[in-house]
């Protein structure tokens, strides 16, 4: 697994800062570079002539992503992780933004381009009951991707798909069964092995063990990190779930209502998270407090997040944070890089007890 | 790092439900006794609509007015060689039979799967591009549903005079909005279940995305729909022949024969009976097969 990485962050001038300069990864080796990328969906007016209300499920965030590395998106349900993944690879249309992929950029591209592009940039889904097709065996369904970008000789792709369904750990006579004949890990298993037969560079993985027994998790999350090493893929790794993620991410990417609040590598974010959500976040998970030499102050915050569609003015947690000053509720933090690595959108991150 | 659970490599568990038989390798032969019955209906009806003019034991228009209203081979007063007796004109009621319903299948099979195709094709225009396109098909749908398609089709033959392909046509357009609207409405809900998303993070065509799994998935219904639809489609025959706007004499169909027989319904009774008959058992073996079917395609149904 690749270590280097690379935080950039556009700053309000459009300027991009390195904070870690000492890690000399260049440029070129960004996989997929996202700027400014917003989603509004519009919502049901609530009046019969009243203004059209908007629900801002991504209010422009930007990333790199280095090959080889995974960066894991957490957060609340609804603070727009998934919308993040579905826009990346343009499953929704973002109404800003740009996305780059290996320094191509598909804002522009129509649907044609994009469709020879998801060769590469594949999705591993959170429920994969419901992502197989009831009605064709899974041998069939992993074969599907060679069909549709052509990949080999048609007599040749089931024997790929068997091959891929073997490296996942369904061998032998499952490759023949309809999805409802196997277990929840193994129908995970058979999304995994459709998503990698293509052979992508990129994938997103939404929730992927989300659903499934814990201990399942388990051989799930080590099965993705075999193939990320076996294949040298790039993760975007979205999960609520931080044990998990502290397995696999190389970044942790904090977000909340919308926006990144903290983006740090995972040994500095677990050991000493900077922004008062991600100390929250981090403070509830139990082993989290015990593992790493310094505890984890939590943070109790008061309430539920409000919603998207009023967020508070100023920094979106000022209501719930128990460190809010008037600036907090005037001004929205922007990420800006701290002392100790990483980057946070916290006014008082320095100066927090 | 790794989780301290098994690896990854490690054998799955045997599925406990591993010994129950696939859905799709059980064989179709092992099908309920009732729909062993309507199978083989079904299968005599083809066989008839097929063959008709192979196996009828006189010309269906041959009339012999010297042996009108012979009852069938039941009763003292029949013929010998016209098994079911003659009708007003004394043509052979089995020889008009096998012809009406070769007319009365190929009419409402054909009719139906217009119909079918036609909706199902709409429907599925409507779901895909959402917008104008699906405002423009649904005011059809509901513009068709408001108007009785009965009085329609008295119009426009009324209007056009009869002819055999424009009343093929009407029996298609007769039910086609059921079609569209239920497959709008189940195109809608399967293209929001992960595999259709899955499929188009593959980068699949809209075209691939349909055909393959979506109209699959969806068929089931469909199915239902034809088998509910054939009836009404050969009602609808019935209804027009009966009035005198549909399959026009010499020609015959079994609507147009339940419409003659009905005349001499106190002292000839079979004659409607015997068409009406067909008509009801026909179309009662459609229902249970496609029932049956319906099921059976269903691998999840089990």
């Amino acid at each position: 697994m690749s270590t280097a990485f690379v935080e950039s962050v556009d700053v309000s001038g459009g300027e991009i800062i390195r904070p870690e300069t000492t890690l000399d990864t260049a440029p070129t080796d960004s996989i997929l570079k996202v700027r400014g990328l917003t989603k509004r969906f519009p919502m049901p007016r609530d009046r019969f002539f009243g203004p059209r209300p908007t629900l801002t499920a991504v209010a422009g965030i930007s990333f790199e992503l280095v090959a080889g590395e995974t960066l894991a998106l957490v957060g609340e349900s609804g603070c727009g992780k998934s919308t993040v993944g579905n826009l990346v690879l343009n499953l929704i249309a973002p109404t800003e933004g740009t996305i780059a992929f290996e320094g191509e950029d598909l804002s522009r591209a129509d649907a044609a381009r994009w469709r020879a592009r998801r060769r590469d940039m594949q999705l591993i889904f959170q429920d994969s009951g419901s992502a197989l097709d009831p009605r064709l065996t899974i041998d069939r369904q992993v074969a599907e991707g060679l069909d549709i970008h052509a990949i080999g000789t048609v007599s040749d792709r089931l024997d790929r798909a068997h091959r891929m369904l073997e490296a996942v750990g369904l061998g032998g006579d499952l490759v023949g069964r309809y999805p409802h004949e196997l277990s929840g890990g193994q129908q995970q298993r058979a999304v995994i092995a459709r998503a990698l037969v293509v052979e992508p560079k990129l994938v997103v993985c939404d929730e992927p063990v989300a659903a499934l027994d814990v201990s399942v998790q388990a051989q799930v999350v080590n099965l993705l990190q075999d193939l990320q090493q076996a294949y040298g893929l790039t993760y975007l790794f979205i999960s609520h779930d931080l044990s998990v993620v502290r397995h696999v991410a190389d970044r942790v990417a904090v977000m909340y209502l919308g926006r990144f609040v903290e983006v740090a590598r995972r040994d500095v974010l677990f050991a000493r998270p900077a922004h008062p959500y991600s100390r929250a976040l981090i403070g509830a998970v139990p082993a989290a407090r015990s593992r790493h030499g310094r505890k984890v102050h939590p943070v109790a915050l008061a309430g539920e997040p409000p919603s998207p569609m009023f967020p508070p003015i100023g920094c979106a947690l000022n209501p719930r944070c128990p460190f809010a000053t008037d600036r907090c509720r005037r001004e929205t933090p922007e990420l800006r890089s701290l002392a100790g690595g990483g980057l946070v959108a916290c006014h008082h991150a320095e100066g927090l007890p | 790092m790794r989780m301290s659970a098994e690896t990854t490599s490690a054998p799955v568990p045997a599925d406990p439900n591993a010994d129950a038989p696939a859905p799709r390798g059980e064989p179709f032969w092992r099908m309920p006794a009732l729909v062993w019955l309507a199978a083989g209906f079904l299968v005599l009806v083809a066989l008839i609509a097929t063959f008709a003019q192979v196996l009828t034991p006189f010309a269906y228009e041959d009339t012999n007015l010297l042996y009108r209203l012979k009852p069938p081979f039941w009763s003292p007063l029949s013929m010998e060689g016209h098994v079911l007796g003659t009708d007003k004109l004394g043509r052979d009621l089995l020889s008009r039979l096998l012809v009406a319903t070769q007319v009365s299948i190929a009419l409402a099979l054909l009719g139906t799967l217009i119909g079918a195709v036609l909706g199902t094709a709409l429907g599925i225009l409507a779901a895909h591009y959402g917008g104008i396109v699906d405002e423009i098909v649904m005011m059809l749908v509901d513009w068709q549903a408001a108007m009785p398609f009965l009085i329609i089709a008295l119009a426009v033959l009324a209007f056009f005079g009869n002819n055999f392909y424009l009343f093929l046509a009407l029996m298609g357009l007769a039910g086609w909005e059921t079609y569209a609207r239920l497959t709008r409405g189940l195109v809608l809900s399967a293209r929001e279940q992960g595999y259709a998303l899955a499929v188009r993070a593959l980068g699949a065509r809209p075209w691939r995305l349909y055909t393959r799994h979506i109209l699959p998935n969806v068929i089931g219904p469909l199915i239902v729909q034809l088998t509910l639809n054939f009836p009404q489609t050969i009602l609808l025959e019935t209804s027009l022949s009966f009035l005198g706007l549909g399959i026009q004499p010499p020609l015959t169909s079994l609507g147009q024969m339940l419409g003659e027989g009905r005349d001499y319904l106190l002292t000839s009774w079979w004659l409607a009976v015997i068409p009406g008959a067909v008509i009801f058992i026909t179309t009662l073996s459609m229902s249970l097969f496609g029932d049956w079917l319906r099921t059976r395609l269903d691998p999840t149904q089990r």
